[in-house]
């Protein structure tokens, strides 16, 4: 008994995923045993699991807490991530039901996979060591791929999931070519040791190369240009509250990881993977400013929205320092929220005969639904940048940490990418409040709503109440300098 | 001639070269990428045993053991994607693959 209880309390680090994997289990043997009619009943489960394992995380003190010899680590950075990425799955469930329901798509292995995911996702963001990176990074996206192919019957689902899981493999295996080059040059698998061996070492040819392919393969994860190109099919093809979930959790776990590779294990040769990480953020921005202008799908423009941000994010971590590190976390955030808010009015997007995904679907919708055409045009606002809104911070503390960092030219490419990338959201603003009005949407479902409402105060309110945020980023930060 | 640790190395890279090059210039037969796929963990796999008895480090090997079990599950699982794509489909050319561009 007392084994027991000392074995409980020196995995307590581990607890939020010790009960997401029982969880996970669980629920799955539940919907195997009663398949008829699962679904609802899980899906409110996995909520209250992931409620569960946010409060477990809640609940644990401040300070780095290392387990497995250091493959395994639980610090301020990867509590702040790992909320994030718990309060962005749990809001894609709510916000994937009444979806799932009306495609007849309501079958509970859904909620068990996107646990599953989650689960992968909070070892990548703990991952203290190359093994617990690449097994968190296969775990998550072994569910990914299923979840972008879950409507069976699609062929445009199923194509989706099929590119996926092909690039996706391209990707895991660059970064785990890269891996071994890294684990043979140093003689180490686990971060603070591969620091310590670069610290010594210097750096060489093989490690660079290693240090290349391994960023190479996260920069997939995070869809970074010219990594990207699996972005916009993946987003146009798979389920639209998929996309939703897509779009938010993952890419915050694939920073997490790179974050924790770029800072934890090389910051002795930190001018060597800037000058990747300026690219990465040049091409990014760039390309999600000028791609997205001709796009008509809706879910496509959210895609190449996501890499646009996803640059902007970029241009914290070349930084390479505090201010830059609490950029990228604040920028994370408040890009979880504006997109899920965009996505709760996409799939808003619904009359009588099905969903449709053409931007010209929302013409005149000013006229039919003022609240929810004023909404999505705060969010479209804010997630062009423009003051007093978060997305605006969100961009001012990316590019105020690049000034500080000297890197003038970068933070001059994210404005004026971002001045461009401004126009083809405000044209959306455009057809909503000054075209010629469409038939009305269906009313929303209420978990929508709520998103729709949180996110919308959230957008409206960072102004006054900055702080919370700035101070648990702020915190986070630190866990690496 | 003895061998060492390079020219595992080398036989590595070029392993995982003809992966790369098999996904991309491939454009007959998804399977074709599958196999691919598993040519370029299977370089790595070779370079991380070449590393952990280089090193005299059995850390590489442990990974090593991780990596073949998780590349098991992703070849089922792209399987298991590619029969559902075939069926909507009725085909599995890479070419074929194109319903979304832009």
């Amino acid at each position: 008994m007392d084994d027991a209880f000392a074995a409980l309390t020196t995995y307590a680090p581990a607890l939020p995923e010790i009960i997401l994997a029982l969880g996970a289990l669980a629920l799955l043997t539940y919907g195997v045993f009663r398949d008829d009619n699962a679904a609802k009943t899980v899906e409110w489960l996995t909520i209250g699991v992931l409620a569960a394992a946010g409060w477990a995380i809640v609940a644990q003190p401040a300070g780095d807490q290392i387990l497995f010899k250091g493959s395994f680590v639980n610090d301020d950075f990867a509590r702040f991530m790992k909320l994030l990425v718990l309060a962005a799955s749990a809001f894609s469930i709510l916000m994937a039901s009444d979806y799932l329901r009306k495609m007849k798509m309501d079958q509970y292995e859904f909620p068990v996979l996107i646990l599953f995911a989650v689960l992968g996702m909070m070892i990548m963001i703990s991952a203290g060591g190359l093994i617990a990176l690449y097994l968190g990074l296969e775990m998550q996206s072994l569910a990914l791929y299923v979840v972008a192919a879950f409507r069976r019957d699609s062929v445009r689902s199923s194509e989706a999931g099929l590119k996926y899981f092909v690039l996706g493999a391209l990707s895991s295996g660059m970064l785990l070519y890269g891996a071994s080059l890294v684990y043979g040059f140093t003689g180490a698998i686990t971060f603070t040791k591969i620091a310590a061996a670069v610290q010594t070492g210097g750096d060489n040819i093989g490690l660079v190369f290693g240090l290349v392919f391994l960023l190479a393969g996260i920069a997939f994860k995070v869809s970074a240009v010219p990594f990207h190109m699996w972005t916009p099919d993946v987003y146009q093809g798979a389920p639209t509250p998929i996309t939703a979930f897509f779009a938010g959790a993952p890419k915050v776990a694939a920073f997490a990881m790179l974050m924790r590779v770029a800072l934890d294990a090389f910051p002795a040769i930190a001018n060597q993977w800037q000058q990747i990480v300026v690219f990465l953020a040049i091409a990014s921005m760039l390309l999600g400013a000028f791609a997205a202008i001709g796009q008509t799908n809706i879910k496509r423009l959210m895609a190449y929205s996501s890499i646009g941000h996803m640059g902007y994010a970029l241009v914290g971590l070349a930084a390479a320092s505090q201010n830059g590190t609490r950029a990228v976390l604040i920028y994370l955030a408040i890009y979880v929220v504006m997109t899920l808010g965009a996505f709760a009015c996409i799939l808003a997007m619904r009359r009588s005969d099905g969903m449709v995904e053409d931007i010209n679907e929302l013409r005149g919708l000013a006229q039919n639904d003022l609240t929810l055409a004023f909404l999505l045009a705060m969010l479209l606002f804010s997630l062009a940048g423009i003051p007093p809104l978060a997305g605006f911070f969100a961009k001012f503390y990316v590019f105020l940490a690049a000034i500080e960092a000297r890197l003038y030219t970068l933070a001059i490419i994210g404005v004026l990418a971002s001045v461009v990338g401004a126009y083809y959201y405000l044209r959306i603003v455009k057809i909503m409040f000054f075209d010629e009005a469409a038939e009305p949407f269906e009313p929303m479902a209420r978990p929508l709503k709520l998103v729709l409402a949180l996110s919308g105060i959230f957008v409206l309110a960072y102004v006054a109440y900055p702080l919370p945020l700035v101070e648990a980023a702020n915190a986070a930060a630190k866990s690496f300098f | 001639m003895e061998i060492g640790l390079e020219h595992y190395l080398t036989v590595a890279a070029i392993l995982f070269t003809l992966g790369v090059f098999g996904i991309f210039l491939n454009r007959k037969n998804v399977i074709v990428i599958l196999m691919s796929i598993e040519l370029m963990l299977l370089a790595v796999n070779i370079n991380l045993v070449a590393f952990s008895a280089f090193l005299g480090d059995l850390m590489g090997q442990i990974f090593a053991l991780l990596v073949l079990t998780v590349a098991a599950g992703e070849a089922a699982i792209g399987l298991a994607i590619l029969v559902a794509y075939f069926r909507n489909r009725g085909s599995i050319a890479v070419d074929d693959i194109n319903i979304m561009k832009g």
